[in-house]
C-alpha cells in the first residue's frame, strides 16, 4: 500500500477568521503538494496545524491510513519541519546544533559531511549559528531535515533567503527526495517547476 | 528505493542531549547562570548590615530570609527557560521530535535546576555564615534547599510554559507560582528555624521530600500541555 498524507474537511480558524472550510487534500510516496496563496490566506497555519501545531476547528489529517490524532508518536516520527524560523541555537555551533537534532531523535549519527558539503555549509560546522547568513542558517535547517531521515517533510516558504542557486539547491533535494519514496508538502508563494507528480492546493 | 527505517526512539538519550544542549547554553551565557545566584548572595548578605549586628535578631530572622531570597533568585532564572527556545523556533522542533514532551520538559527543568537550584544550595552556607547560623541549622538549611529549589523550578516550569506567548510574562509568571510554592516557603523556613532551636525537623523535611516528589510527577505533564496551548 502506498504511503500516503491525507486531509479531510478541514476547517480552521484563527481568532474569529475562518481561514477554510471543507479542505481536502491527499499526497502520495513520490509526490509534491504545494500549497499556493497571497500572504495571510494561511498556508502556514495549514502547515502548522497538519503538523499538530495549532488545532483543526473540524477534519482530520491520516497519515498512512491512520488518524494522526491517535498515532502521533509514530507521524513526528516520519515528519521532518522546516519553517521560517530556523530553529537552532544561535549560541551554539551548527556542529553542536545538528549533535543535538541527532540525539534528539536517536538517529545513528551518519557521516555528516556529504550532506554539508552538498549544502555548501561543511566550512561553518563550528562557527556559532548566529555569525552565519539567513542564507546559510537555512541552508542548515535543510541539513537537519536530511539527517533526521523524514519521510514527510513539511517546509513553509524553504526559498526564503536563499539565492538563485539555493533555489535550485531545494528542488533538486525535494526532487531527489520525492525520486527515493518520500513525500513533500510545500508552501510557497512562487512558481515551483519540477518533473516529479505535483498536486496544487490552493488557499 | 533506500531504508525509511524507524529507529526506536531512546528516551534517555533524548533526555540526556537536551540537558546537555541546554548546560552547553548555559556555559556559553554565564551572565544568566550568575545572575540569579549573584542576586540570593546580595539580598541575603545585605540584610545583616541594614538590621545591624544584633547576633539574636539575625539568628532569629536569618531563616526567613535566606529563603525568600532563594525563591525570589529562584523566579528570577524561570522566565527564561522556555522563551529563548520560543523565539528562535526551536521549541517547535521540541513539539515536533517524536519524543514525549513530559520528558523533554522534565530534561529542560532538570537543566534548570542544575544551573539556578544547585549552586544556590552550594553558595548557601557562605551566606549563612552571615546570619550567626549554628553548625546544624546549616546542614538542615542545605537539605531544605536541596529539596525545596527542586520543587520551585519543577513548579515554576508550568508557570514558564504558561506565559511563554505573553508579552512581560514575568509579572504573571510570578503570581501564578507564588501561591503553589508558598508550602514549601513555609515548610523550608520553618525547618531551619526548628533547627537553629535545637528541635525536630524530621517532619519537615519529609513534607518537602513528598513535595519534590510529587511535583516531579505532575509537574511535567502540566507543563507539557501548557506548552502545547501557549505555542498555538
Amino acid at each position: 500500500m502506498p504511503v500516503k498524507l491525507q486531509g479531510e474537511n478541514l476547517c480552521l480558524f484563527r481568532g474569529e477568521r475562518c481561514l477554510f472550510q471543507g479542505l481536502n487534500f491527499h499526497v502520495s510516496q513520490g509526490e509534491l503538494l504545494l500549497v499556493e496563496g497571497s500572504n495571510g490566506s494561511g498556508k502556514t497555519s495549514l502547515l502548522r496545524a497538519v503538523a499538530g501545531l495549532i488545532q483543526f476547528e473540524e477534519g482530520e489529517i491520516h497519515w498512512k491510513g491512520e488518524s494522526v490524532r491517535s498515532n502521533r508518536q509514530a507521524f513526528l516520527g516520519d515528519m521532518g519541519w522546516l519553517a521560517h524560523r530556523v530553529g537552532f541555537k544561535g549560541d551554539l555551533s551548527l556542529a553542536e546544533n545538528l549533535r543535538f537534532e541527532t540525539g534528539l531523535r536517536s538517529v545513528e549519527r551518519k557521516d555528516m559531511m556529504p550532506v554539508l558539503q552538498r549544502l555548501g555549509i561543511e566550512r561553518l560546522l563550528q562557527l556559532p549559528l548566529r555569525a552565519l547568513s539567513a542564507g546559510q542558517q537555512r541552508r542548515s535547517a535543510l541539513a537537519r531535515l536530511i539527517l533526521v531521515n523524514a519521510r514527510l517533510w513539511l517546509m513553509d516558504e524553504p526559498f526564503a533567503n536563499l539565492d538563485a542557486a539555493g533555489r535550485e539547491l531545494v528542488l533538486e533535494l525535494i526532487s531527489e527526495h520525492l525520486d527515493r519514496g518520500g513525500l513533500c508538502m510545500l508552501a510557497a508563494h512562487q512558481e515551483v517547476t519540477m518533473n516529479n507528480v505535483m498536486h496544487r492546493l490552493r488557499l | 528505493m533506500s531504508d525509511w527505517d524507524t529507529h526506536s526512539p531512546s528516551l534517555w538519550g533524548a533526555f540526556r542531549a537536551l540537558v546537555r544542549r541546554d548546560l552547553l547554553l548555559a556555559w556559553k551565557r554565564p551572565g544568566d547562570v550568575l545572575n540569579p545566584l549573584f542576586f540570593f548572595a546580595m539580598v541575603a548578605t545585605l540584610f545583616p548590615l541594614a538590621v545591624g549586628p544584633n547576633e539574636e535578631q539575625l539568628a532569629f530572622s536569618g531563616p526567613g530570609v535566606l529563603w525568600v531570597a532563594a525563591l525570589l533568585a529562584a523566579l528570577l532564572s524561570l522566565n527564561g527557560l522556555f522563551l529563548t527556545d520560543y523565539e528562535d523556533g526551536s521549541l517547535d522542533q521540541l513539539l515536533l521530535s517524536p519524543q514525549p514532551l513530559p520528558l523533554l520538559v522534565l530534561a529542560k527543568t532538570t537543566q534548570h535546576w542544575l544551573i539556578s537550584g544547585l549552586p544556590l544550595v552550594i553558595v548557601s552556607p557562605l551566606v549563612a555564615l552571615t546570619f550567626q547560623m549554628p553548625d546544624r541549622a546549616v546542614g538542615i538549611m542545605m537539605v531544605t534547599l536541596l529539596l525545596g529549589t527542586v520543587s520551585l523550578s519543577l513548579l515554576g516550569s508550568i508557570g514558564a510554559a504558561l506565559t511563554v506567548g505573553l508579552n512581560r510574562g514575568n509579572a504573571l509568571l510570578s503570581l501564578l507560582i507564588l501561591p503553589l510554592a508558598m508550602p514549601v516557603l513555609i515548610f523550608g523556613a520553618r525547618t531551619v528555624a526548628l533547627a537553629a532551636a535545637n528541635d525536630v525537623v524530621a517532619a519537615g523535611i519529609y513534607f518537602l521530600g513528598a513535595f519534590s516528589v510529587l511535583t516531579m510527577v505532575f509537574a511535567p505533564f502540566a507543563a507539557a500541555a501548557a506548552l502545547k496551548i501557549s505555542n498555538e
